[in-house]
């Protein structure tokens, strides 16, 4: 199975080496073969998983990994921490012109790297972030109908497109496009080129022309996450024969693991600036190298996670919820409130992949988003009074059933539920109360999570089965 | 008679064989330009050889398990056939890649056709591949070959594509179906087919929007339009591809798995070979998950798209080393 994170291969090769408390170098090596097949498979590019891995082997032969009792976690720090110098230690804000005119960006990349959605989207962001009064001028004379999808995300976003069709020269619309933007009073332009083959001369050339008349402050790379070996070819050349400021890596909401990004800073100091993670026009972010890192490395994404719970979640409200809990009072209204806590963040199956080690089980899991629909419209269908007082309804057949028609569920629903938010209950009120080692205890030996209960026999017990 | 036995005395099939060279030009000056090399620094077959192949072919994208079994089983070639002069490996290598695609079957690129009237194929891919260009030299060469082609604008999401394909469906010269705005994309392709119906057409090509293999939803969409392809057309549709960017790395393998179950894709469309990208992920995906390859675009025009032949194929991915061998 390709695409096993590396914590799993490396734990896998430790268990090769069993019995033995200490490392020796050739342990030392059939770890760095596992970190090898794992970067290549994030594509990173060969030559850099091979001077990569000289210099982690150095570090990782040093003596703290091999007098370590846990060597695996040892080797896995060093390879995310130098993965995360290697891309650049901070964030890279993008650069703005101080006079003379509005600040211009120059989008270039590839065909199909999604330079015409992010012109769109780098413009809607600067706008809200920095309160940029953008405009976008169409220079893609090439691709059939280009312009026009140009023209349509500018009328979704609400901001001004500056096109003259396609029997214009490239130069002439970017000259007229930036005299228009100073006559229109716009603190920033943005060109949107069309894409072209880095070993296409002639195109290149075009590109160069452009910079030398619009002296841009930031040449953006537009690269697709997905992309493979070839990468290096195309950042380089591109970065030979342009100034590039910056790189764009796009499409990073699929499942690639996006090794470019390693091989971009690796081989040239292009910074990353933007992560695109969507096709909807507010979805593109600030690169962040931590996280990168472990997603190379297919370790999950906790300060993703983090973040977007903090940014979701009211502390005071949290606070709350954890005092009822403890006091064994948490009732449905509580529940409801996490949940959409939850929603907020975004869908489950991206929250959980975000989880290390979850990630890589979850590729195939599909989850029913749903789900959490019916819970709400169950809930919705109680009294307060009972959600209030969940025992109300687990002591009630009667309640369940009109809770059933209610909601428009089945009545088998509402009875795991019911079931379910009382083992949840118990279960977290045992953890309020405990250490925090208890409950790693707890949760190593599995003890931790309430096992859904499986009914043996028919008729058994008090749940009065009707249909 | 191995593949390089064939190029290296058939005159004819190298004439054949010539687009694929010009076309992959870029492409083998890249990593592959280096084995030739690598043959002549190297006399003896030492790790250091096995090293450096696996580096060309890792860096051709071949998808790394794949590389990693072809390397160990040359490995085995080399002890139990007694290869000692590394000059012997390249036929073997070369040979090696062409059993990698074929596996000991009969691999046939055409297009299936439904011999009671209309042929549907449905392209489908991530986006930024090159779907819409794709469709319009597919139409193109199909027109080309005496049939009556009609489009289905089923790419109702991205902006432009509609425009974009009756540009290119304009210069090709065939009519296209296109639906309002944000229209459900199968409602499109129930039209199209009722207009391919009605006027008779041979081929109905379907565009859709490019769709990453992570979006669940997508994904059914893709479903829904299938059924309702093979609901109104019986049979239909003879070919679900799979357009892939030459450029695309380890993410092809997934792509290929999730789309092959959403859709039963059944062939695959190699775009952008004209770059110095290798493409060599679809070898993965038929060694893998058995989807041949049917075309492969090696340029920016209309013509620019050829049937996959494997041998022209590998030819152009090694023809260095072929030729040098023959004179």
């Amino acid at each position: 199975m390709p695409f096993e994170s590396l914590s799993e291969r490396i734990q896998m090769s430790l268990r090769r080496i069993t019995g033995r408390g200490r490392l020796n170098e050739n342990d030392i090596d059939e770890m760095m073969k596992e970190v090898r097949l794992s970067l290549l498979e994030a594509d990173v590019n060969y030559k850099v998983v091979k001077m990569f891995i000289a210099d982690v082997k150095e570090q990782a032969l040093g003596e703290k990994i091999m007098k370590s009792l846990t060597p695996g976690d040892q080797v896995i720090k060093i390879v995310h921490d130098e993965l995360k110098k290697l891309m650049g230690d901070e964030e890279a804000p993008v650069k703005y012109r101080t006079s003379g005119g509005p600040s211009v960006f120059m989008l270039v990349g590839l065909q199909g790297a999604g330079k015409t959605t992010h012109c769109g989207k780098l413009a809607t962001y600067l706008r809200k972030k920095d309160k940029k009064r953008p405009l976008l001028i169409a220079a893609d004379i090439y691709r059939p109908a280009a312009i026009q999808q140009l023209v349509t995300v500018g009328k979704q976003l609400g901001i001004e497109v500056f096109e003259m069709g396609t029997e214009t020269p490239v130069k002439e619309i970017v000259s007229k496009g930036i005299a228009y933007a100073k006559k229109m009073n716009n603190d920033l332009v943005i060109i949107d080129t069309a894409g072209r083959l880095h070993i296409d001369d002639v195109l290149m050339k075009e590109l160069d022309d452009v910079v030398k008349l619009a002296k841009p402050d930031e040449v953006l790379l537009t690269i697709d996450a997905m992309m493979g070996q070839d990468a290096i070819n195309v950042i380089q050349t591109f970065n030979e024969k342009l100034p590039l400021t910056g790189c764009i890596l796009t499409k990073l909401d699929g499942d690639t693991r996006g090794g470019a990004a390693l091989s971009i800073r690796y081989l040239t100091q292009v910074p990353i600036k933007f992560v695109g993670v969507g096709e909807k026009l507010d979805q593109l972010e600030v690169f962040h190298p931590d996280r990168m890192a472990g997603r190379i490395l297919g370790m999950g994404d906790v300060v993703t996670l983090i973040e977007q719970a903090t940014e979701n979640i009211d502390e005071n409200e949290a606070l709350k919820i954890y005092e009822k809990i403890q006091k064994g009072v948490y009732n449905y209204n509580d529940f409801l409130k996490q949940l959409k806590w939850i929603k907020r963040m975004g869908s489950i199956k991206g929250l959980l992949g975000l989880i290390p080690g979850l990630g890589a089980k979850l590729r195939n899991v599909d989850i029913d988003e749903k789900q959490f629909l019916y819970i709400e419209a169950i809930i919705g269908s109680m009294t307060p009074e009972e959600r209030k007082n969940p025992e109300l309804i687990a002591k009630s057949a009667s309640r369940r059933e009109r809770i059933t028609k209610g909601s428009g569920r089945s009545y088998q629903e509402v009875n795991n539920l019911t079931k379910r938010f009382d083992d949840m209950k118990k279960q977290m009120q045992s953890f309020s109360g405990m250490s925090e080692d208890e409950i790693n205890y707890k949760m190593k030996t599995g003890q931790g999570l309430p096992q859904q209960k499986v009914k043996k026999g028919k008729g058994k017990g008090k749940g009065n089965f009707k249909f | 008679m191995g593949l390089f036995s064939i190029f290296k005395k058939n005159k004819e099939k190298k004439e054949e064989a010539k687009k694929y060279r010009i076309g992959m030009e870029k492409t083998r000056k890249g990593a592959f330009s280096r084995l030739t090399g690598l043959f002549k620094s190297h006399n003896q077959i030492t790790d250091d050889l096995f090293d450096e192949l696996e580096e060309i072919f890792v860096m051709a994208d071949m998808g790394v398990e794949t590389v990693v079994e072809f390397i160990d089983e040359l490995k085995s070639d080399v002890r139990t056939k007694n290869i000692t002069n590394a000059s012997e490996l390249q036929p073997i290598i070369v040979d090696k890649m062409f059993d990698i695609y074929l596996k000991g079957e009969i691999v046939n690129s055409n297009l299936r056709v439904n011999k009671n009237g209309l042929s549907v194929y449905l392209f489908v891919g991530v986006n930024g591949v090159g779907k819409t260009t794709t469709i319009a030299k597919v139409a193109h060469k199909l027109k080309k070959e005496g049939k009556k082609v009609i489009i289905a604008a089923a790419d109702t999401f991205r902006a432009g594509a509609t425009e974009q394909l009756s540009i290119w469906a304009d210069r090709v010269g065939c009519k296209v179906v296109v639906g309002a705005e944000k229209a459900d994309p199968s409602s499109v392709i129930f039209e199209a087919i009722k207009v391919a119906k009605q006027g008779n057409y041979d081929v109905l090509l379907c565009d859709t929007a490019g769709r990453l293999q992570t979006k669940v939803n997508l994904m059914k969409e893709l479903e829904k339009m299938k059924k309702v392809i093979s609901r109104e057309v019986e049979g239909a549709p003879q070919d679900t591809l799979l357009v892939i960017d030459a450029t695309t790395g380890q993410n092809g393998l997934v792509q290929a798995k999730a789309f092959i179950e959403a859709t039963e894709v059944s062939g695959v469309v190699l775009t952008k070979l004209d770059g110095t990208a290798k493409g060599g992920i679809v070898l993965a995906i038929r060694e893998k998950y058995n989807v041949p390859i049917k075309f492969v675009c090696l340029g920016e025009h209309l013509e620019d798209i050829e049937y996959f032949d494997i041998e022209k194929y590998v030819y152009g991915l090694f023809a260095d080393i072929i030729d040098e061998n023959d004179e």
